[in-house]
């Protein structure tokens, strides 16, 4: 099976329900969009970020239920550095799609999403503990892996892999 | 990890009281440590705290090579390594773009479920002695150990086997290594039927369970529950039939699911489980294919050693493989499998290199474990040890 190249171009991955579906309720919120590996990726505007997820919720065809996973990427010394990945499921029709929200550092910063999935707690805390990455709203943003006084968010690029001695 | 700072909660309820659980409890399975607001012996509130196993797997993952982070992928899960080794070979080959033989894939799919059986043994002894039960424990190990003698026969270890490579698994099974697995699986649904003899039916157990640590299909879908918590409260979901991967499509099993959302109900799913695993297996074994057990990709999977003293590609391919590792082209994948406990997931960034950019793991314990909040508020501390077994929690795979 060799690999297919990715398709990006937004028009054409229209004939996807879920880009359709986002771009219908705000265009200018959605940045860019990837086909690739069988796999949908949505790269969204933060500020629109919960809009979207609820959007995709509640769709009578699409009904992604199901928040799977939270997590991020640090590109550092790219800027934007952060990309938060949220991966979405849905229980009824078994589809998956990837949205994503690139945050610069200064200002990493983003709507939390336990509003709509109270589940995504424990995935922001991780993300936060770890990466640094500040979610709006969260009703219990902590440490949740490292120990309260820890300094540092050991998965960003810039810590070292030994951490610091 | 938090600090021993509990004080919002003293605040609010001047009536509670606010004990500590684990993290050496012995009905922890490991090192959860719960912070429990009680009015009497009555919870209020449950809070988790977790960490203390957390090792940074993620992190060092990023500084191995490709094939390097398969032996991490096992310490993840002690209970089912086979299927974490699954998953991060499955999201790897699919970043390659790189197809297995069939010979691999029912390997694959029947040592998967051999290590549902361990994990599901494990869960279902430790599970009943938790609630007092302790003949069951005695007999499950007793099962459990003759698995872990069958993956000593591939892998040479009992329990951190790494028998998956990528591209294939490491070596084929010994001769006599089909008339094992045809000895346990033919005898197992018998000893299914004596752990379901003591338990099933018995007054005590069935008290301890029925009605206990309820959860509704919402609150499960909203916690982000998988595998049979969420299915023992009426949600089917299976991924290996909802999207199948190493070949699943081609076995029949059905998808046991309850609607009860009780302690009772997760057992009943977790043994139904057991039987469709033991069928599983079965199929594999008839209908294993012959052929190779490693994908035809030199640059990625090692070369044998009798062709490495024999043809001179093959040495360099083995000496560039292990010295400096091979690149996987630019991208990114998320690949989920059907663990004993749920939803394990494996999110792979490639930057092009011969390193992973980022590897993360979205591991069951670790969402399940936001249940517990639900199940317990309002009843009594006794039923918080059924809650906790009844997850399935193992923390490695929770703290990582």
């Amino acid at each position: 099976m060799a690999l297919e190249p990715a398709v990006t171009d937004l028009e054409q991955l229209k004939s996807h329900p879920e880009v359709a579906c986002l771009v219908a309720l705000n265009a200018a919120a959605v940045e860019s969009a990837k086909f690739d590996r069988n796999e949908l990726t949505v790269y969204v505007e933060r500020t629109a970020l919960r809009g979207a997820c609820a959007a995709l919720k509640n769709d009578a065809s699409l009904q992604y239920d199901f928040l799977s996973d939270v997590t991020c990427v640090d590109w550092f010394p790219r800027e934007p550095r952060f990309k938060v990945v949220y991966h979405l499921f849905s229980t009824v029709t078994k589809k998956r799609v990837r949205l994503k929200v690139r945050l610069t550092g200064d200002d990493a910063a983003v709507d939390s999403l336990t509003p709509l999935w109270p589940g995504a707690n424990f995935f922001e805390r991780e993300v936060f503990d770890l990466f640094g990455v500040r979610f709006n709203e969260h009703p219990n943003l902590k440490r949740i892996l490292m120990p309260d006084n820890w300094e540092g968010h050991p998965l960003r690029k810039d810590y070292p892999v030994e951490g610091y001695r | 990890m938090a600090e021993m700072t509990p004080s919002p909660v003293l605040d609010a309820a001047d009536q509670t009281l606010i004990m500590n659980m684990g993290p050496q409890h012995p009905s922890t399975h490991g090192v959860l440590r719960l912070l429990l607001e009680i009015d009497g012996e009555t919870i209020v509130r449950i809070m988790p705290d977790i960490g203390y196993l957390h090792t940074g797997i993620e992190k060092t993952c990023e500084a191995k090579f490709y094939q390097q982070v398969v032996p991490m992928t096992d310490r993840i899960d002690y209970l089912c390594p086979m299927t974490n080794n699954l998953t991060y070979c499955l999201a790897v080959e699919k970043l390659l773009g790189l197809e297995i033989p069939p010979r691999a894939q029912w390997l694959r799919v029947m040592m998967n479920e051999l290590t549902r059986i361990n994990s599901h043994l494990v869960w279902l002894g430790t599970h009943a002695l938790d609630i007092g039960a302790m003949t069951v424990f005695l007999y499950c190990f007793r099962e459990r150990e003759q698995v872990l003698r069958l993956f000593e026969a591939v892998s040479g270890q009992r329990m951190m086997t790494s028998y998956f490579r990528i591209g294939g698994v490491s070596i084929e099974p010994p001769l006599d290594f089909f008339g094992r697995v045809k000895t346990f699986i033919d005898a197992f649904p018998e000893h299914i039927d004596e752990y379901e003899n003591l338990l099933t039916q018995n007054p005590i157990f069935v008290m301890r369970t029925k009605g206990v640590a309820f959860l509704s299909k919402q609150d499960a879908l909203a916690l982000a529950a998988t595998g049979p918590t969420l299915r023992a409260s009426g949600v089917d979901v299976d991924l290996r039939r909802d999207g199948p991967y190493s070949g699943y499509e081609n076995f029949k099993f059905n998808v046991p699911i309850a609607s009860e959302g009780d302690v009772y109900a997760r057992y009943l799913v977790r043994v139904a489980e057991l039987r469709e695993s033991q069928k599983i297996v079965k199929q594999a074994l008839e209908g294993i294919p012959e052929g190779p057990v490693k994908a035809d990709a030199p640059k990625v999977v090692l070369p044998d050693r009798e062709k490495m003293k024999t043809q001179m590609e093959a040495l360099i391919y083995h000496f560039k493989i292990v010295t400096e590792g091979f690149t996987v082209p630019e991208g990114e994948v998320y690949q989920a499998v059907e663990s004993p406990r749920g939803e394990m997931g494996y999110y792979v960034v490639s930057d092009g290199g011969a390193k992973p950019y980022r590897v993360h793991m979205r591991s069951p314990s670790f969402a399940n474990i936001q249940t517990l909040q639900k199940m317990c508020e309002g009843r009594l501390i006794a039923d918080v040890v059924a809650a906790i077994g009844s997850i399935d929690i193992v923390l490695g795979d929770c703290d990582r």
